[in-house]
């Protein structure tokens, strides 16, 4: 193929002519509107060089909410493809392409990023710390992230998306049925950021585990940085397999090397194995912090302690270990006999009695609550009833007999998302809506925000329940039409209709961030929602020190005692505050590591080896670097405490 | 001086050495494919064990449960992985 060629994409449309004009006038309107504003210095100065956990997060919150919309269009797109018979919308290799980066964006670029936002926002300020462990490596640990979603992003207008589906199955994936480079970009874009995420893994346990406030032993913990710790680990342990099972592909594909091949002594089905080694626990990393998020906002809102707080613990730390025990069940159907089966189906069954009791410690702490039906309260109170259903489907799927009629079929993608949407989205938005007066000081519309959690779950329930009556019919995944007389078309039809009302739910959200900022009141003090844990016990908008005085805990909710029960927070008098210094580093080595991979997709190897060169150069430098931070004085803090405790907080 | 020089580390230098040398006679001599994969597994895991508690001071801090509880746990993580990945690629193919 000529040098040229490769850059091209293979079979463009007028809809990908479209995006590039799109994403080149876009591009083009943020940097001049940058340049005519004057913000280069400001972005630089307080944003891409920051290491505040604060801002990283909401760097963090920001790409998830872009790539839910990325994801959202390809949601839409396939959807509108499919509500009809024989439509000509997309053809068969855009389709492809349209689910492969549909999954993979949701997964890792959008929930992702979304929980880890929950985590740098959340746990520091939960454990009364003043930044993670590491903070710089906190934001080289976004940069590779927001390097590796970008370069993922480019795909498809630069040499074809991947297409051989978000799992990336070989040998589909193989040089001999994924010509163009689109493979390429998955491995390696997953590649960079999943090394950031393992970063961020290792970050944040050391965080939980070194950086508590005084008192608070790990029993107490609160719940969210509780399923944080667990997710966490998770994350240590899963992500190798994906980094080393990444590396082999890349190998696979770049250098003719024989792992997952189907001849030369390569086993093609071991791809699928180490997959779902990291895949199934990666459910877990996403679900448990949701999981958290709900545990901090049904007693918030339920006026009540959680209930059952040692075997909430108890039931993370046994689905964190369950988790590795239960991958094969992703692919009963690939031929291994029924011994292997059986143990993989109970394993996963098994599953199910801790997320059980998770369930009824959440309806035990609603009993008998004075329950104040909020927005996120409402979502949590949809989210119950909505995953259980996923959930219940999820043991359909688990029995390896039965699962030989739903594999492949539009019921676990009925299934997935069932769990996904109400588990994890509607964490994320209730948190978001929960949390958003603590990040920018202003409540987000209840209105609005209810008739998006009813929208959204009314297109929720209209475009999956019906999958799951197509794939019991026979409708296959990832086809990209089917003919009239198979008779998918009404039911299809009306998936359509329910995406499209998921699409308003979106729009509902985004006006009402709009609507907000512009009318909502700013006066609502530091603890708007009367809750119970450290986070509200500092001021709003959170000082880049945190907590003027480390606050000393001796409960599971150390605020609600200091508000009800004469509990003393903050004992002792202001000292000079050790913060750590911005640094430009973790931005220029993980621009360094966008060009090295867009370098190694396309085979540019000498500029793939400069790069590397570069990469190392920075490690070594930064080896080598005496950054020692700074102190904030005693006489700044008094005057930053005065100015938050002023007017606009008169609540504390 | 008798408190500062590092025996521990010494003789954990010297017997890993000798379990490198155990390994390679699996390449030099003739062994039978069972013997040798025995011996390499065996010398492989004892070889890490000690690199983690002599070299790298596991047992050392007040942090010592907490660091073997971490090994122990990657360590099942890891078997459980190649065990099952065993039983559903070769054994119950």
């Amino acid at each position: 193929m000529d040098f040229f060629d490769r850059f091209a994409v293979p079979h463009p449309s007028f809809l990908i002519y479209a995006s590039m004009v799109g994403i080149g006038l876009t591009m083009l309107a943020i940097v001049v509107g940058i340049t005519y504003f004057k913000k280069w210095g400001y972005l630089w100065r307080e944003w891409i060089t920051t290491v505040d956990h604060k801002r990283i997060g909401i760097m963090y919150l920001l790409s998830a909410l872009l790539m839910l919309f990325r994801g959202g269009v390809d949601g839409i797109m396939m959807r509108y493809q499919l509500s009809m018979p024989e439509n000509t919308f997309l053809d068969s290799q855009h389709y492809n392409e349209v689910f492969t980066t549909h999954g993979v964006v949701m997964i890792l670029f959008m929930a992702m990023p979304f929980i880890i936002f929950f985590f740098n926002y959340l746990v520091p300020l939960q454990i009364g710390a003043r930044d993670v462990a590491f903070p710089r490596l906190n934001a080289l640990s976004f940069w590779l992230f927001f390097m590796g979603m970008g370069l993922f992003n480019i795909s498809f207008i630069v040499g074809g998306s991947p297409d051989a589906g978000w799992t990336s199955y070989f040998p589909l994936a193989g040089n001999e049925f994924s010509t163009s480079v689109g493979t390429n970009y998955y491995m390696i874009a997953i590649q960079i950021a999943g090394i950031g995420t393992l970063m961020t893994g290792i970050n944040f346990i050391t965080t939980i585990l070194k950086m508590r406030a005084p008192g608070m032993t790990l029993m107490k913990m609160p719940m969210f940085t509780w399923s944080a710790f667990i997710a966490n680990v998770i994350i240590v342990f899963a992500f190798p397999v994906l980094t080393v099972l990444l590396a082999m592909g890349t190998m696979d594909r770049l250098f003719g090397t024989n792992f997952f091949t189907t001849d030369n002594g390569g086993m093609d089905m071991l791809w699928a194995n180490l997959f779902w080694v990291w895949g199934h626990p990666e459910v877990y990393i996403l679900i448990l912090p949701a999981f958290g998020l709900y545990s901090e906002i049904i007693p918030t809102f339920a006026r009540r302690n959680l209930y059952g707080y040692t075997s909430m613990v108890a039931s993370m730390v046994i689905i964190s270990l369950l988790s590795f025990f239960v991958w094969a069940h992703h692919f009963f159907t690939m031929g291994q006999g029924p011994l292997a089966n059986s143990i993989f189906s109970i394993s996963t069954m098994a599953i199910a009695v801790p997320t059980g009791v998770k369930i009824f410690n959440w309806l035990f702490t609603l009993w008998k609550g004075k329950i104040e039906f909020t927005t996120p309260m409402l979502y949590s109170v949809l989210f119950i009833p909505l995953f259980t259903l996923g959930g219940v489907t999820g043991v359909m799927l688990a029995m390896s007999a039965a699962d030989y009629q739903y594999h492949n079929t539009m019921f676990l993608v009925a299934h997935f998302h069932n769990v996904i949407i109400p588990g994890v989205v509607y964490a994320m938005l209730a948190g978001l809506t929960f949390y958003w007066p603590k990040i920018f000081g202003f409540m987000l519309n209840e209105r609005l925000g209810k008739w998006t959690a009813w929208t959204l779950s009314i297109g929720f329930v209209l475009a999956f329940i019906p999958m799951y009556i197509t794939g019991l019919d026979g409708q296959a995944r990832r086809m990209y039409t089917y003919s009239e007389s198979t008779g998918f078309s009404l039911l299809n039809m009306v998936s359509f209709v329910g995406a499209a009302i998921m699409a308003i739910a979106f729009v509902l959200l985004v006006y009402n961030i709009y609507y907000s900022i512009r009318y909502s009141p700013r006066n609502i003090g530091s603890d708007p929602w009367d809750a119970r844990s450290l986070e509200w016990a500092t001021h709003t908008p959170v000082p880049e020190y945190n907590f003027a005085i480390t606050p000393q805990v001796a409960s599971t909710q150390a605020f609600w005692d200091s508000k009800k029960n004469g509990h003393e927070l903050f004992k002792g008098d202001i000292e000079k505050i050790h913060m750590p210094n911005n640094s430009g580093l973790p931005f220029i080595m993980s621009c360094i590591f966008f060009v090295f991979g867009f370098a190694m997709i396309f085979s540019i190897w000498p500029l793939a080896i400069i790069t590397l060169i570069g990469i190392l150069a920075c490690m070594t430098y930064r080896s080598f670097e005496k950054d020692h931070g700074r102190y904030i004085s005693v006489e700044e803090i008094k005057e930053t405490e005065k100015r938050l405790r002023g007017a606009k907080n008169e609540g504390r | 001086m008798k408190e500062l020089f590092p025996i521990k580390q010494v003789m954990g230098f010297a017997f890993s050495l000798v379990l490198t040398v155990v390994a390679l006679l699996v390449y030099f001599t003739d062994m039978s494919y069972t013997v040798g994969m025995t011996v390499l597994l065996v010398t492989a895991f004892v070889q890490a064990g000690l690199q983690v508690v002599v070299f790298m001071h596991a047992g050392e801090t007040k942090d010592k449960g907490s660091i073997y509880l971490n090994i122990y746990y990657a360590l099942l993580i890891a078997l459980v992985t190649i065990f099952g990945t065993l039983l559903v690629l070769v054994w119950d193919m």
